[in-house]
Formats: C-alpha cells, sequence, structure tokens
C-alpha cells in the first residue's frame, strides 16, 4: 500500500534534474485550500534542496466539493502543451479565490495561450489524462489533498518546510 | 493489510466470517438491511464523525472513486453515530452520492459488533470492510486515527473478488 503506482516517466510535469537523488511528488488540487497552504512551503522546500530536488506535480481534483478544480485542471494542462505549465500551476495557486472560467481564460491568455485553445480545454480534451492521474493516485494510496510521495513513499508527517526538509535530505544523503 | 481489533468490546470480524447483519437508518424514513444487499460486493466505511475538515476527509476521496467502485457493482456505505439529521446536511453540503448509515440508537451498536467502535472516544474508529456477494468479510483495514486510508485497498479487494469469479 501507499507505494506510487505509475512511478515518476516522461508523462510528468517535473522540475529539477532527472537524475536529482530525491524525488517529491504531490497529488494536488488546484482550488484545495490545504494544497495553497503547501504551494508555498513546497516553493520554499525547493528553493532549498536546488539541484538535488526533482519536482512532479500530479493532477487529483476533488470536482465534488472544489466546483472549478477541474477546469484549473485543464487549463494548466492546456498550458503544459505550450511549454507552460509551471508558470499556470504558480498562477492557479496564487490566484485560488479566482479560479471561475473568464478568470482561467484570463490567465492562460496572460501566459500567450490561445483564447480558441483555451475554450477547447475547458471542454474536456484533456479530460482523460487528468483523470489518469486521479486514478493512479487511487491506485497509489493518495487519501486526500496534497497528498505526497517522497522516493515513491507515501509521506504522512506534517507539510511544514522543517519537517519536509528532514526527510528530503535523509533521502538525498541515502541516495546522494 | 489487516490489523487486529482494538475498539469496542467485540472483536473484529475475520475475513471468510459472515458479515454481522443490520438494519440503519439512511434517511429519516429509510433504512437499509445489510442482508438484502446480497448478490453485489458491499463497501462498509466506519468513520469517526461528520464534518471533519474537507480536504483530508476520507468520503470525499471515497465519492469520487465512487465510479470505480460501481465497476465492480459494488455498494458503498459510510457508518457513524451521528444522527439521520446530522447524516443528511452533511451529505448535502459535501454532495455525497452514496449513503450515509446512522449507528445512532442504541449508539455505536453496529460498529461494536465489527469491532469498529472507540468506547473512550464514544465514535467509531476508522474502518474499512468489504464483503462479498455471499455476505461473508472479504477483506478488513483498521486505520491508523488520523490518518485516512485512501481508497486502493478497497479497490484491489474488489477487484480480486471479481478475479475470483464470485459474481
Amino acid at each position: 500500500m501507499a507505494h506510487l503506482t505509475p512511478p515518476v516517466g516522461p508523462q510528468d510535469k517535473a522540475q529539477g534534474p532527472a537524475t536529482a537523488p530525491v524525488t517529491l511528488v504531490e497529488y494536488g488540487d488546484y482550488e484545495c485550500p490545504a494544497c495553497g497552504m503547501a504551494y508555498g512551503i513546497l516553493k520554499r522546500v525547493q528553493n532549498e534542496m536546488g539541484d538535488a530536488l526533482r519536482f512532479v506535480f500530479r493532477n487529483f481534483p476533488l470536482t465534488e466539493v472544489h466546483p472549478h478544480a477541474e477546469h484549473a485542471a485543464e487549463i494548466a494542462e492546456e498550458a503544459a502543451v505550450a511549454g507552460r505549465f509551471w508558470p499556470m500551476h504558480d498562477l492557479l495557486f496564487e490566484n485560488q479565490g479566482a479560479l471561475d472560467d473568464p478568470s482561467l481564460v484570463a490567465y492562460g491568455e496572460q501566459l500567450g495561450l490561445g483564447e480558441r485553445d483555451l475554450l477547447i480545454a475547458l471542454g474536456g480534451s484533456h479530460a482523460q489524462r487528468i483523470r489518469e492521474d486521479f486514478l493512479s493516485g487511487v491506485r497509489s494510496g493518495v487519501n486526500g489533498t496534497p497528498t505526497l510521495f517522497v522516493n515513491g513513499h507515501r509521506y504522512d508527517g506534517p507539510v511544514d518546510p522543517e519537517s519536509l526538509l528532514v526527510i528530503l535530505r535523509q533521502q538525498a544523503s541515502l541516495n546522494g | 493489510m489487516s490489523n487486529a481489533a482494538t475498539g469496542g468490546e467485540h472483536a473484529m470480524p475475520k475475513v471468510g466470517d459472515p458479515a454481522p447483519n443490520f438494519t440503519l437508518h439512511s434517511t429519516p424514513d429509510q433504512c437499509v438491511t445489510l442482508s438484502e444487499l446480497s448478490g453485489h460486493p458491499v463497501i462498509l466505511a466506519f468513520y469517526p464523525a461528520d464534518w471533519s475538515p474537507v480536504c483530508g476527509d476520507e468520503l470525499a476521496l471515497f465519492n469520487e472513486v465512487l465510479p470505480e467502485f460501481r465497476r465492480y457493482d459494488a455498494e458503498l456505505m459510510g457508518i457513524s453515530v451521528d444522527g439521520v439529521w446530522c447524516h443528511a446536511a452533511f451529505a448535502r453540503d459535501r454532495k455525497l452520492h452514496f449513503p450515509l448509515l446512522a449507528d445512532f440508537e442504541p449508539k455505536g451498536a453496529v460498529s461494536r459488533r465489527y469491532g469498529a467502535y472507540r468506547s473512550h472516544e464514544g465514535t467509531s474508529e476508522r474502518a474499512l470492510f468489504v464483503i462479498d456477494h455471499a455476505g461473508l468479510i472479504a477483506w478488513h483495514y483498521l486505520s491508523p486515527v488520523g490518518i485516512n486510508p485512501g481508497a486502493d485497498g478497497v479497490l484491489t479487494a474488489l477487484e480480486h473478488l471479481s478475479k475470483n469469479g464470485s459474481n
């Protein structure tokens, strides 16, 4: 139980070197307040770890409790097609209070994406991809959002910079 | 993975045991009787209380995974000691698409029979049971109090049932 399936691969959105000794995977929902809290914490952890950390984001929208989560994920996937996934990921988490469709389209245009492509994305062109992420999370033992995996193992500890840095550095020294 | 029972005065039923039958209210004027669901796999999700925080909420997760459970023709039911009106408000607020059963009077009686009652807290444990088509316990899991169990164990159990050709 609680082991990342499938492992991180070319289908994933990753920041940091593929050769990093530690990979941190987040299953997240752009509208989830706890993911919003984690966003700043994970940025800080990424800065501290530098090239020793690869960070991966997978979609886990809880669409019944977060009405804008699916569309936000669709816009991020559309941004990924244009090579703008991470700027969009950041924009969404920095604007969690405004994730309605007109705002999502405006974020896309701000990043240079075409309105037509954005509207097609909101029509569900990436829904299958998002569902694949979601199901891989379910199979991996995701038990809420955010759920983090450190080198493939579910992390059940507190999501604060100090606790995360302890385990990430420990893993880095084991694999470094 | 299955843990030994710790809650209540009853032991948790073992894999292969008949699932203790019960009738509980799902709404103020409707009841669910376990034995009437035979022929389908049944998932019982005992949980401590309605109104726990949204994002870490096990029921919100199970609600999203419902289409996968349905692929195995499985019925999912949540059970806690909260009353029917509390369940109704909670289910509406969280847009739950499966019944919540009220183990309310006598309080926790069904949870106790499943070895899933925390006497000192007066709530159900966070425990999962998968019951097969014949009404036997196929899998169970008692989760550490603060950690939601996820749905992977339930899905693996359902997959196993379907491979063994019991449907």
